[in-house]
């Protein structure tokens, strides 16, 4: 749906030429929920403002629904946005006009009739929950409401891609969750495309399906969400996880000396990962059950990443040597992620 | 005061609202283009062409550098071309627009320029032209600030319309200097005084007015 080759963006700053984006590839399939994580000044909110041209790249190609929009006239560009839905961070909506009209903006732009005007606002405000507002203005709505009516606004031209940069970054936490749910909803009953631009892991981790890291204007990891979550591959990205999901150890081993080798009384610290259907497996009761070692549990989540479930398990395995590394064994078989910490008092 | 004064004093408050008037009307016609055309041609801007910015500007810096007194003098030919004549309340009219033209482009432009760029990059990203974002966006988001800008250009109005008695151009001003001053008349100068002031006062409060109903911010 959206292609994205060599793209490049250079600025002519004060100080000569600033490259904000360097040699980007990416490539989002139909009806998929795709995620630009990075810091504030990693240049996503520059990428996925030339999927639409808000940004022109020096270099590369945007090609959208298969048409080339890097070599587009500036009608055929403003035709071919009009496909292309957008939300802000700070909503960007008209001040002196109410949400009705707001989201009439977009239909007015290519004066459709009235009546055919009224019967789609209504529409998309039922949509968002928001038709009981239709005649207050923005500034007397709270920031989940403006961005609903953003949403609205967006969907208006009938898009079939949705643009949402830093969508969520302004609103508490429990207003994200009610807008992400949204935007979930609407990728899967209009089989929208989505971008989602962020520097929350959060988000991405409850709607994405993939996600490119970005750093300094380069993509440095990219691929589904799961995967990347599992494994990453760079500090920043182990970083970004790291805020949804812990990897520190609890409080009473922190301060302790972790020893590689066993030694009397010890007990082997092993984090597991347990992922989609596994995470059912009753792991730990077989462990128990078949070799002569003590388990304790000693910290444990279970989350969900999209739609698949997701859980981590620190554990620790007393026993004798021989028991420890059956068990271990044991482990290895079953279609887990393993991370073996080391022996600790 | 004599009846005759106080028939003087109405007529010169006539003339002085006619003269600020017509003025602003005409300036402002030319006036909200002339700071549609400041903001939008500059740099990253809709409709971006530094070089005709950079021209418009110098030429709206150029006329706003000559003392009203003067241009008023400078430019009598050209003031004789439009009305007929050089002296009157109507011939005041000409100098007073032509001053006015760019002080409002300059107010309209400040005007403008507080409507946040992420509002523009909606419409674009809407797919609205140009013309569109101007008159969908920009005018509409700005009215209450250019309704405050266009007060202020009222009143200055109103003060330079009296020096236009300098060209016979009658008015507030007029009276003033011609009884109240050169006749030794300070009772006419002091009722001309409090005419002016309740005017000013009555203008500014009417702009707020307007401008406090439409800001829906």
């Amino acid at each position: 749906m959206i292609e994205l080759s060599h793209i490049e963006k250079v600025y002519d700053g004060p100080d000569g030429p600033m490259t904000a984006l360097r040699n980007i590839d990416i490539s989002i399939g139909r009806g998929e929920i795709f995620g630009i994580i990075g810091l504030s000044g990693a240049g996503k909110s520059t990428l996925i403002r030339c999927i639409n041209l808000l940004e022109r790249p020096t270099g590369g190609q945007v090609i959208v629904d298969g048409q080339d929009l890097t070599a587009m006239s500036p009608s055929q560009l403003r035709k071919a946005r009009k496909k292309i839905g957008m939300i802000f961070q700070h909503f960007n909506l008209l001040s002196s006009a109410t949400v009705y009209e707001n989201v009439a903006f977009p239909l007015r732009l290519d004066n459709t009739p009235e009546d055919a005007v009224r019967e789609k606002v209504e529409k998309l405000l039922d949509l968002v929950s928001l038709a009981d507002k239709a005649n207050q203005y923005p500034s007397q709505l709270s920031g989940g409401q403006k961005q609903r009516v953003g949403i609205a606004r967006a969907l208006a031209s009938e898009p079939q891609v949705l643009l949402c940069d830093e969508a969520t970054s302004a609103l508490d936490p429990q207003t994200t969750k009610a807008i992400l749910a949204l935007i979930r909803d609407i990728n899967r009953e209009l089989g929208l495309t989505v971008v989602v631009v962020t520097h929350e892991m959060n988000v991405i981790k409850d709607i994405c399906d993939r996600v490119a890291v970005i750093e300094n204007g380069v993509i440095t990891e990219q691929g589904p969400v799961l995967e990347v979550f599992t494994k990453p591959q760079r500090p920043m990205t182990k970083e970004f996880i790291s805020v949804v999901m812990s990897n520190e150890l609890p409080v009473a081993f922190r301060d302790q000396e972790i020893s590689p080798d066993p030694f009397p009384g010890g007990k082997l610290l092993v984090r597991l990962t347990f992922l989609g259907e596994s995470a059912d497996d009753p792991v730990i009761a077989g462990l128990i059950r078949q070799y002569p070692v003590e388990v304790s549990i000693l910290y444990g989540n279970i989350d969900h990443i999209k739609d698949t479930p997701y859980g981590r398990l620190l554990i620790g395995l007393e026993g004798t040597p021989e028991a420890v590394a059956q068990a271990m064994d044991y482990l290895r078989a079953r279609d887990l992620e393993i991370e073996v910490i080391g022996y600790v008092r | 005061m004599s009846a005759e004064m106080v028939d003087l004093l109405l007529k010169a408050l006539g003339e002085t609202i006619r003269m600020v008037a017509v003025s602003m009307v005409a300036a402002t016609l030319a006036g909200i283009p002339l700071g549609v055309l400041l903001v939008t041609t500059a740099r990253g801007q809709i409709l971006e062409c530094v070089p005709f910015n950079r021209v418009l500007a110098g030429i709206v810096n150029a006329v706003r550098s000559v003392p009203f007194i003067i241009l008023m003098v400078a430019i009598i030919p050209f003031t004789r071309l439009v009305a007929g004549t050089s002296i009157g309340t109507t011939a005041a009219m000409v100098p007073l627009t032509i001053a006015a033209i760019p002080f409002i482009g300059r107010q309209v432009e400040t005007a403008l320029k507080e409507v946040p760029y992420g509002l523009i990059e909606a419409a674009l990203a809407l797919g609205a032209t140009p013309m569109q974002i101007i008159r969908r966006v920009y005018v509409p988001e700005a009215m209450p600030g250019i309704i405050a800008q266009l007060t202020t250009v009222v009143i200055a109005l109103v003060g330079s319309s009296a020096m236009a008695g300098a060209i016979g151009g009658g008015g507030l001003g007029d009276l003033a200097i011609r009884y109240g001053y050169q006749r030794f008349r300070p009772e006419v100068m002091l009722a001309t005084i409090v005419v002016l002031i309740v005017l000013v006062q009555l203008i500014q409060f009417a702009g707020n007015r307007l401008a406090k109903k439409l800001n829906k911010k």
